[in-house]
C-alpha cells in the first residue's frame, strides 16, 4: 500500500464543536437586543457599537502582534467581537468616541490579554471595561440619552432611566423596552429570545440566568418586607420590576454567563447566581450605586475559582444505589 | 426510555453496514495467531513448528486462571512460532499457520439445528467455556469463564447488545440471523450464575433487533429484552448496568458482581452456546467492515487469524483516499499500522477513515466552557485533570480520581477547543497507577 496510515490515539471523531460556533451563536443571540437599541437610538447606538467593536478587534490583534509577538492571531475565535458587543450594550448611545476607545482598551488590553488571553482571565472583559470607564467618567457613564432620537448621537436630550424611580415606571415599557438606558439593557423580552437562543443551541444552561433572577426576586422582596410600609401586591410587583430594569436581563443572560469566569458545575452555578442575585439587590437598595450588576458578577467573578473547588460534579457511584 | 444517569454525548451513529447479511468470509492462505487475545496472561503454545492441526485444534493452552486457550481457526501446518506486529503496535508472539484445506475437529457439532436443552451443570457449563476458549467480544476480551465464577452472589445477567460505537453492526447482524442461538446461549449464562432474570439490552436505533428478540424471547423464561435510549458509551460495562437497572458500580476493586449483577456481550452469549452445544470453541465472529469512502461496507463472519486486509479487499477494497486505519470503533478503537494485522477475538470491526476526517482540530486554550464536565459518563473533570496530568501534579490528579476514568473519549469528542483531553489523561493515569502500585508494594 502507497498509502501512509496516520497513527494517533482515541477518540478519533469529533462533535464538530468549535469556539467559533458558540462566540457566533452568542452574537446571534444578541442580535435582537442590538437591533432593537439601533431602533431606540438610533445613529448613536450604530455608532457606539461599531467603534466598540472594531476597538476591541484592533486592540486584540495589536497586542498580540507586537506585544506578545504571537505569529497567529486570535481574531479568528469571535471573542473579542463578542466582548466589543457586551462593552457597547453597558454603554449609553451618546458616550464619546474617545471613552469607548477607552473602554476597549481596558477591557481587551487589562481584562483579557494580561491575564493571558482567551481562557485565562479571571474577571468578565466587558465588565471590567464598563467599570473602568464609570469609574473615570462617572458624568458621562451616567447621562442616558431619551429613547426614540433617530439621528442623535453626542447631542442628544438625556432623561432619568426607570432605575431612577422604579415605582412609577411602566411593567410594558421595562419588559418590551420603550425606556431609556445602555444600549443592550432596554428590552428584557428580546434579552430572553436571545436566553432561548442560547438554550436550544446548547450554549448555555439555565442555571445562572434562572438562580440569578430568582435569588434577586426573593431578597428584593425580603428586604422591601423587613423595610415595611408596602403591602406584599406592591412589592412583589416592584420586585418583578426589578428583574426587568436597569442590567439584570442583559447581566445574567449574556454576563454572568460567560464560560470562563462562571463556575465548572451545576452546583456551583446554582451558588453563583444566587450570591449574583443577592449581590445586585443589596447594592441597589442599600447602595450608593443605582446598578449593582456590573459590581455583584464581578465579585462573584473572583469568587469563582473558590466555588469551582467546592462544588465537584456528582462522581459515579457517589452513592452505591441498589 | 431508560439510559444512565451521568453524562455522555450524541455521536453522529454512521450505521452504514446495518441490515447488511452476514457474508462468509473465505479463508486466508496463512493465518496468524497472537498469543495475548485477552485479558490476563497470555496463552502458551501446545504445537509445534511441523504440527499439522484442523478448525478447533487447541493450538495454545491458557497461561493461568485469567487467561483462555486459542484454538486453531483453519487446518494446515504450523509454518512457525514468531513475534510479529498486532494491533496494538508492538511485536508480539504468534502461532503462524499455513492453511490447507477446510477440515475440521470431528467433535464439533456442525449441523444447523437448534439445541435448546442441556443436562450440564452450572460448573460443567462454565468449565466447557473455559474450555473454548471463550473471551468477551464486545472488545475487552475478559476471560468468561473468570466472569461466570463471581466471587459474591448475583442475581441478574444483562447481556450487552447495545453497540453503541457508531458504525459497528456485527452485533446487531448478529441478532437478526441467529436470534434463537443468542438466547439458548443467555440461558446457560444464567444457568451457570444461577440467576433467574437476564435483560438484554438494546439500543433503540436497532428497533428491529429489538422486535425480533422481544418476539423470541417470549419462548425463554426471565430473559427480557431492555430498550435503551441512544447514549454513548451506554455499552460500558458500568454505564449498562446504572441503565437497565440503576445500580452503580463502586471504584475498583469493586466489580459488577459485587453489585449483584453479571454483563456479557450478545456474541460471547452466541459463543457460548456454540461452545457448550455445539462443542465449537471460538475461532470465528462477525467483523464489520465500514467507512465513508467503502465502496461495500459489510459484516463479515471471519475466521480469527485472517489478515484484515483480505477483509478491506472484500468490502471493495482500501479506498484512496484513506488516511486511517481503525480496529473497532471510531470512539475507542486503535489505529492500525498496518492492514496485516489479524483478526483476533476482540476484533469488531475495521473502520476507514479517509484523510480529512482523520485530521484532528488545532488545540486552542480551554475556555472553561464545562461541557467536557457534562459529558463525562464518571462524573469527572476531564478539563481539570488533563491541566493537572500537564503539570504533572500527581498528587492532586489521584484526589479528583483520575483513575476512574474509563478512556471513553467523550471529552475529547465534546470539546470545543479540540484540546487532548484524553491524550493527557491517559499518560496520567499510566503515572498515578504506577505510583498507587508502588505504595502498594512498599506496604
Amino acid at each position: 500500500m502507497s498509502n501512509k496510515l496516520k497513527v494517533s490515539l482515541s477518540p478519533h471523531v469529533h462533535s464538530g464543536d468549535s469556539i467559533r460556533r458558540n462566540m457566533d451563536w452568542v452574537i446571534i443571540a444578541l442580535l435582537p437586543a442590538m437591533l432593537w437599541s439601533f431602533y431606540v437610538f438610533g445613529l448613536g447606538a450604530v455608532i457606539v457599537t461599531l467603534t466598540s467593536v472594531a476597538s476591541c478587534m484592533l486592540f486584540e490583534w495589536a497586542i498580540n502582534k507586537y506585544i506578545l509577538k504571537n505569529p497567529k492571531t486570535t481574531l479568528g475565535d469571535g471573542s473579542a467581537i463578542v466582548t466589543g458587543l457586551l462593552l457597547a450594550f453597558n454603554l449609553p448611545s451618546n458616550l464619546p468616541l474617545y471613552i469607548i476607545i477607552m473602554g476597549a482598551l481596558f477591557a481587551i488590553g487589562v481584562g483579557k490579554m494580561s491575564f493571558g488571553g482567551l481562557g485565562n482571565n479571571i474577571f468578565n472583559p466587558a465588565l471590567l471595561g464598563r467599570v473602568f470607564l464609570l469609574i473615570s467618567f462617572p458624568v458621562k457613564m451616567t447621562t442616558w440619552p431619551e429613547p426614540h432620537q433617530f439621528t442623535a448621537y453626542a447631542d442628544a436630550t438625556t432623561g432619568a432611566t426607570p432605575l431612577a424611580d422604579l415605582q412609577s415606571a411602566g411593567i410594558g415599557d421595562l419588559f418590551f423596552g420603550n425606556i431609556g438606558g445602555s444600549l443592550g439593557e432596554v428590552s428584557a423580552l428580546l434579552l430572553l429570545v436571545g436566553f432561548a437562543i442560547l438554550l436550544l443551541r446548547k450554549i448555555i444552561s439555565w442555571h445562572i440566568p434562572v438562580s440569578i433572577l430568582c435569588s434577586a426576586f426573593v431578597f428584593s422582596v425580603l428586604f422591601y418586607a423587613i423595610r415595611g410600609g408596602m403591602s406584599m401586591g406592591d412589592i412583589c410587583m416592584l420586585s418583578l420590576k426589578h428583574l426587568l430594569a436597569g442590567g439584570m436581563m442583559l447581566g445574567a443572560i449574556f454576563m454572568a454567563t460567560d464560560y470562563v469566569t462562571s463556575p465548572m458545575t451545576h452546583k456551583g452555578m446554582l451558588i453563583y447566581g444566587a450570591c449574583i442575585g443577592f449581590l445586585v439587590i443589596c447594592i441597589r437598595l442599600f447602595g450608593s450605586y443605582p446598578e449593582g450588576m456590573s459590581f455583584a458578577i464581578l465579585i462573584m467573578n473572583g469568587f469563582t475559582p473558590l466555588i469551582n473547588n467546592a462544588c465537584k460534579p456528582k462522581r459515579f457511584a457517589k452513592e452505591v444505589k441498589k | 426510555m431508560k439510559t444512565f444517569r451521568i453524562g455522555g454525548v450524541h455521536p453522529q451513529e454512521n450505521k452504514l453496514s446495518a441490515g447488511k447479511k452476514i457474508e462468509v468470509m473465505e479463508l486466508p492462505k496463512q493465518a496468524v495467531f497472537p498469543l495475548s487475545q485477552h485479558i490476563g496472561a497470555p496463552a502458551v503454545p501446545c504445537v509445534a513448528r511441523g504440527a499439522v492441526v484442523k478448525v478447533g485444534t487447541k493450538i495454545a493452552d491458557a497461561g493461568g486462571f485469567v487467561s483462555a486457550p486459542i484454538h486453531s481457526s483453519v487446518s494446515g501446518k504450523v509454518a512457525k512460532i514468531d513475534t510479529i506486529v498486532d494491533a496494538s503496535g508492538y511485536r508480539k508472539p504468534a502461532i503462524i499457520i499455513d492453511v490447507e484445506g477446510d477440515e475440521w475437529e470431528p467433535t464439533i457439532d456442525r449441523s444447523e439445528a437448534l439445541v435448546r436443552d442441556t443436562t450440564l451443570e452450572p460448573k460443567e457449563i462454565v468449565a466447557r467455556v473455559q474450555e473454548a476458549g471463550i473471551v468477551g467480544m464486545g472488545g475487552a476480551c475478559f476471560p468468561a469463564h473468570v466472569k461466570l465464577s463471581p466471587r459474591t452472589p448475583v442475581d441478574v445477567v444483562i447481556i450487552n447488545a447495545v453497540e453503541c460505537e457508531p458504525y459497528l453492526t456485527a452485533d446487531h447482524s448478529l441478532m437478526m440471523e441467529k436470534p434463537d442461538e443468542i438466547l439458548v446461549g443467555v440461558s446457560l449464562i444464567m444457568k451457570a450464575v444461577g440467576v433467574k432474570k437476564a435483560y438484554i439490552a438494546i439500543e433503540n436505533n436497532k428497533p428491529d433487533a429489538i422486535a425480533l428478540m422481544q418476539e423470541k424471547a417470549k419462548g425463554f423464561a426471565g430473559i427480557e429484552v431492555c430498550p435503551l435510549r441512544v447514549k454513548y458509551p451506554q455499552g460500558g460495562e458500568k454505564q449498562l448496568i446504572d441503565a437497565v437497572v440503576g445500580r452503580q458500580v463502586p471504584n475498583p476493586p469493586a466489580l459488577p458482581a459485587d453489585v449483584g449483577a453479571i454483563v456479557q456481550n450478545v456474541g460471547t452469549a452466541f459463543a457460548i452456546y456454540e461452545a457448550v452445544m455445539k462443542n465449537k470453541p471460538l475461532f470465528e465472529r462477525v467483523v464489520t467492515v465500514t467507512g465513508k469512502s467503502v465502496a461495500e461496507p459489510k459484516n463479515l463472519l471471519t475466521r480469527m487469524g485472517t489478515p484484515m486486509s483480505l477483509l478491506i479487499e472484500r468490502a471493495g477494497g482500501m479506498p484512496e483516499d484513506t488516511g486511517k486505519v481503525i480496529g473497532g470503533g471510531p470512539m475507542m478503537g486503535k489505529a492500525l499500522l498496518n492492514t496485516d494485522v489479524p483478526v483476533c477475538k476482540g476484533s469488531s470491526g475495521i473502520l476507514l477513515m479517509t484523510e480529512k476526517e482523520s485530521l484532528r482540530g488545532e488545540a486552542q486554550p480551554c475556555i472553561r466552557c464545562s461541557k467536557c464536565v457534562t459529558a463525562c459518563p464518571m462524573g469527572l473533570e476531564p478539563y481539570l485533570l488533563q491541566k493537572l496530568a500537564e503539570h504533572t501534579d500527581w498528587e492532586r490528579a489521584e484526589a479528583e480520581q483520575i483513575m476512574t476514568c474509563i478512556e471513553c473519549g467523550s471529552c475529547q469528542f465534546t470539546c470545543p477547543a479540540h484540546r487532548p483531553l484524553l491524550d493527557w489523561i491517559r499518560m496520567g493515569k499510566g503515572t498515578v497507577g504506577g505510583i498507587i502500585r508502588a505504595r502498594a508494594a512498599k506496604s
